[in-house]
């Protein structure tokens, strides 16, 4: 890399680390942009032989590997599914050099991590992880749903078509459904996919509405509704609505994700109508 | 052209009238006289001049046809006929005899109720004749027997007018033995053929006589009386005194069902939906304010109108600028022309009632085999089942690099308007590939493209289309997905031949009823939960799911039948077409998460456990074979005997007839290219043959390596044979 990169960055005043050579190390990078990775992180980065990152679990919005690549001041290989999933050849070199690996968010919350991490070891590889903001705390931060309360998460994948026939997966409504038993609001991710693209709310409360309507388990049409989009930005969007309205609200780009919340404690419903201006009503305890 | 107007306008009226219609087919083994039956049929109802019949072949539309003398497409054209003072309507499709077009024979059986089986007097019952027997049984389609030639009997054999009768006697004994092997019930309650009742009509269709025994009672001319006519070369005289379309016509009307009587029949054979709901009554009563239920049987190019689709409407009317539904198509088509066939001729009419045959232009959407409705979710038409399968391939090139894109286009066109035809593009290598019934299927198709569709192109050399099997049990193996998170457990065995009979001749099928289905399966020799668990059926091929109580296993199953299809296109061993084996899904692991289990992870982790369970059973190459059928000279004989003999070919029988001798053998298929040449050397030109499909066998062991090889390399595979290892590994 040339040096004047390393004159553009901040200036942090790097000693290598004997402990942490020879190893792999897991860097969570944040939400949004370059600078949400930790000092830690961004020590462990600069530090390193080798730099990779994948992006195809989750990626940063506000950034792009070349910028990534000018802060941290290093070149970053990208790795795509397959390299992560399939052929960890590039795992290799962690056992001689100093190796780390960028993720979006925070390193483990994504189950492939926690594959490949179980990987490394059976290769006698060493690893640690240095975390990053997570949107796992990002959402109860943003919305003042208590973090206490939240159930199992899902997935809302895209639909899938074959032959004519359109494949809606039910498992987020049904884990839905199965935390509101136990009155516990449910996270829910939208797919991110290479070709379909990045869902939206809108698209996902659509998803759901649709298997409501005929599943009928739950209203959920009148059910309140939480989006939440560009997490981490200096301007992320936050609104409450009932999810018939909720699926007509537009959030404007990426990366969206979608609380459906159980019963609200007071404390949380003033929460949402201050900070994600839901409508007035649900103070009302009689609803 | 008056007397043609004055057809069109009395067809319009009968059109309404389904008791007074017949729909038949004609059906013969090859050179039996199909074509001239039909042509002496159409000039006595005042379609074609008398003069020409006989000559003009008329219903071989096609220029390659008339080339070759034989029939290609099934022509459909309707005429009137007038029995005991009523007039009838008779639809009536002419149908190839050669096997390489069984496909079209197959496809008219379902829009027909009734079949006329012409068999030569002469020759007899021959190999063809049963299989079309057969075809018109599997579809409820009635026959009644025209026994053809009877000249050639008196006037070539020499026969007596005593050996005649007898001669006569045993071409119906043996087409009698043959309906009552093939389907007794049928044959108890009717179906038998009878001279004396009046189903058997003896004469000439060259020479434009016959009679029947009602006809005998009505005209009093009697066999003996045939005989002298033929005897003293007065047959003009007999035509004019028993003329063959008034015969057999007057026999069709008395001795086939319309319409009406048909289709309460035949709908339970062809239509597994629930026969009490509004559709079903509508087909079983051909009830013309139901929804529309058209399937279409044939497709073919008019310069003008574009795409005609033919199909017999068994409920509902057909009127211009419906909106129908195509079954596999999500858009709606919208009928433009709605006619009728008089030969190459199409008519349009206003309107065509159920129970009929009709011709319609405007459905884009529409295949050979479409199930085409008012409604959107009709359940369709169970598919057309082929006597015979595609076994031979040629690669298809244009000779000029500027036709690509049309040549993409015609094979599209010719593979609609054919569902015999099968094309596939290979992916590696760029090249179009055609695989037919046949050699000559595949020629004749060739010369379509070039001289209708304009297209010059090279083919390659053919090349036998091979089967996957499995020999023996294997499994359960383990596949993994890609991203590790997910795992499918899967063993492999054979199907039995008796289970493969079913799925083939559409006995068994997943539209039918479960109950229903599970009961086969089971008298098949299924075990209960291996019956209750079938989730798909894919060519003969089975998919079955024997996990319990797995959570999010029903909305992944739709993965894993792809991961299943996906092998059954084209096997671990050669990527050819898989044959009767049996998949069965014991375990499965999923990750919580719908997006972690979504096509990309589940189809590929069990395609490959399936792949490498199927390559731990004795995974092998199955070869097509062909009953080959040779009538030579005595002194001929060595000749064609060590033709079959050199090409692993088995001979089976030997008889004498005269002097000629009748060989029937079987032979492989990847033996028999050029047999036409060779045997025609061999003989001096004076064998006549015919061939006929015979099923898949095992390919030697001692040839299977080879031929892999061979398959893998032709393909872009790497050559050496695969391990089960190679789609498990980690």
């Amino acid at each position: 890399m040339p040096k004047s990169h390393f004159l553009e960055s901040p200036e942090i005043f790097i000693l290598p680390d004997p402990k942490t050579t020879r190893m792999l190390t897991f860097i969570g990078i944040g939400l949004y942009d370059e600078k949400d990775i930790s000092v830690k992180g961004l020590e462990a980065v600069r530090r390193a032989d080798h730099v990779y990152a994948e992006f195809y679990t989750s990626s940063l919005m506000g950034t792009t590997p070349e910028k990534l690549e000018t802060f941290y001041g290093r070149e970053i290989t990208l790795l795509d599914r397959e390299d992560v999933e399939q052929q960890p050849e590039w795992l290799l070199r962690a056992r001689t050099e100093d190796v780390v690996f960028l993720t979006g968010g925070d390193a483990m919350v994504s189950t492939t991590h926690v594959d490949l991490r179980m990987r490394a070891h059976e290769m006698g590889i060493e690893t640690s992880i240095i975390h990053g903001p997570s949107i796992m705390s990002a959402v109860p931060g943003l919305t003042g749903l208590q973090n206490y309360r939240f159930g199992r998460s899902a997935t809302i994948p895209h639909p899938y078509t074959h032959k004519g026939r359109t494949i809606i997966s039910h498992t987020p409504y049904d884990t839905i459904v199965s935390n509101l038993k136990t009155d516990l609001h449910t996270l829910i991710f939208l797919d991110i996919d290479p070709e379909k693209g990045y869902m939206t709310i809108q698209e996902g409360v659509e998803l759901l509405l649709h298997i409501d309507s005929q599943e009928k388990k739950i209203d959920l049409a009148r059910r309140l509704g939480v989006g939440v989009a560009r997490a981490g930005s200096s301007a992320p969007v936050v609104r409450a609505l009932p999810m018939d309205e909720l699926v007509d609200f537009d959030f404007g780009g990426p990366l969206h994700i979608l609380v459906v919340p159980a019963d609200l404690h007071f404390m949380e419903a003033e929460a949402l109508v201050k900070l994600a201006k839901a409508p007035g009503n649900i103070l009302d305890p009689a609803r | 052209m008056g007397r043609r107007k004055k057809m069109v306008e009395r067809v319009t009226v009968l059109m309404n009238e389904p008791e007074n219609i017949r729909n038949i087919g004609i059906v013969a083994h090859i050179d039996h006289g199909k074509t001239t039956l039909t042509d002496n049929i159409l000039a006595g109802a005042g379609m074609i001049s008398k003069e020409l019949a006989g000559r003009q072949l008329f219903t071989d539309s096609d220029a390659e046809e008339q080339e070759r003398g034989i029939t290609i497409d099934s022509a459909c054209v309707s005429m009137v006929h007038e029995f005991e003072d009523d007039e009838y309507l008779i639809n009536l499709i002419d149908t190839p005899g050669h096997v390489d077009f069984g496909g079209d024979v197959t496809r008219a059986m379902r829009a027909v109720d009734g079949a006329v089986v012409v068999v030569d007097a002469v020759e007899g019952t021959m190999p063809q004749t049963e299989t079309v027997l057969r075809q018109a049984l599997k579809e409820h389609v009635k026959p009644v027997l025209f026994v053809n030639k009877v000249d050639r009997l008196i006037n070539e054999l020499q026969v007596d007018a005593q050996e005649m009768q007898i001669r006569l006697g045993k071409v119906i004994d043996h087409v009698n033995k043959l309906i009552k092997g093939m389907n007794e019930e049928k044959y108890k309650s009717g179906w038998r053929m009878d001279a004396a009742e009046g189903t058997v009509v003896f004469g000439s269709a060259l020479y434009n006589w016959a009679i029947s025994v009602p006809f005998m009672k009505k005209s009093g001319i009697g066999f003996n009386d045939v005989y002298n006519y033929c005897k003293e070369e007065n047959q003009k005289e007999l035509a004019e005194k028993c003329p063959l379309h008034e015969v057999l016509n007057d026999t069709i009307i008395r001795f086939l069902p319309n319409p009406l009587q048909a289709q309460k029949d035949r709908v339970n054979v062809i239509w597994h939906g629930d026969k009490e709901s509004q559709e079903g009554k509508d087909m079983l009563t051909a009830n013309r304010d139901g929804d529309v239920a058209l399937m279409v049987t044939n497709i073919s190019m008019d310069p003008h109108a574009g795409e005609v689709a033919t199909g017999r409407l068994f409920s509902g009317t057909l009127k211009r600028g419906m909106e129908l539904h195509v079954s596999g198509s999500s858009k709606t088509n919208r009928l433009q022309q709605v006619g009728i066939f008089m030969g190459p001729e199409r008519l349009e009419v206003e309107k065509i009632p159920g129970g009929n045959i009709a011709a319609v232009t405007g459905l884009k959407d529409a295949y050979v085999g479409a199930t085409v409705s008012s409604k959107t979710d009709m359940i369709p038409f169970e598919s057309i089942k082929h006597a015979s399968e595609p076994v031979v391939t040629v690669a298809v090139e244009a000779k000029h690099m500027k036709d690509l894109p049309k040549l993409v286009e015609v094979l599209r066109q010719v593979a609609k308007e054919d569902n015999t035809l099968k094309i596939t593009i290979n992916e590696e290598t760029g090249e179009h590939l055609m695989s037919g019934m046949g050699e000559l299927h595949l020629e004749v198709i060739g010369h379509r493209i070039e001289r209708d569709k304009g297209v010059e192109i090279t083919t390659s050399p053919p090349i036998v289309v091979y089967r996957e099997t499995v020999l023996k049990h294997a499994g359960p193996v383990e596949g993994k997905s890609p991203n590790r998170h997910n795992r499918f457990y899967i063993e492999v065995e054979p199907l039995s031949n008796e289970v493969v009979d079913l799925i083939k001749s559409g006995e068994v099928s997943m539209r039918m009823p479960e109950l229903e289905r599970r009961e086969k399966f089971m008298e098949a020799g299924f075990d209960k939960d291996e019956a209750k668990g079938i989730s798909t059926i894919y060519e003969s091929n089975i998919l079955i799911d024997m996990t319990k109580g797995i959570q999010y296993l029903n909305e992944t199953m739709e993965l894993v039948i792809d991961g299943f299809e996906e092998v059954m296109v084209g096997g671990p061993l050669s990527r050819e077409p898989c044959q009767a084996i049996k998949v069965k899904l014991v375990d499965a692991k999923l990750h919580e998460d719908a997006v972690h289990r979504g096509p990309a992870q589940v189809i590929p982790a069990v395609r490959s456990a399936i792949q490498a369970a199927m390559l731990s059973a004795d995974d092998t190459l199955l070869e097509p074979y062909q009953k080959v059928f040779i009538q030579t000279p005595q002194n001929n004989m060595g000749g064609a005997t060590s033709e079959i003999q050199g090409r692993r070919g088995v001979i089976n029988n030997m008889t004498q007839e005269g002097d000629l001798t009748i060989i029937e053998s079987r032979a492989p298929v990847a033996e028999l290219f050029g047999f036409a040449g060779d045997i025609r050397s061999a003989t001096e030109g004076r064998a006549s043959w015919s061939t006929e499909f015979a099923g898949f066998e095992p390919l030697p062991m001692s040839k299977l390596k080879e031929i892999v090889t061979q398959i893998r390399q032709r393909k872009g595979l790497k050559a050496e044979m695969p391990k089960s290892s190679d789609f498990i590994g980690q």
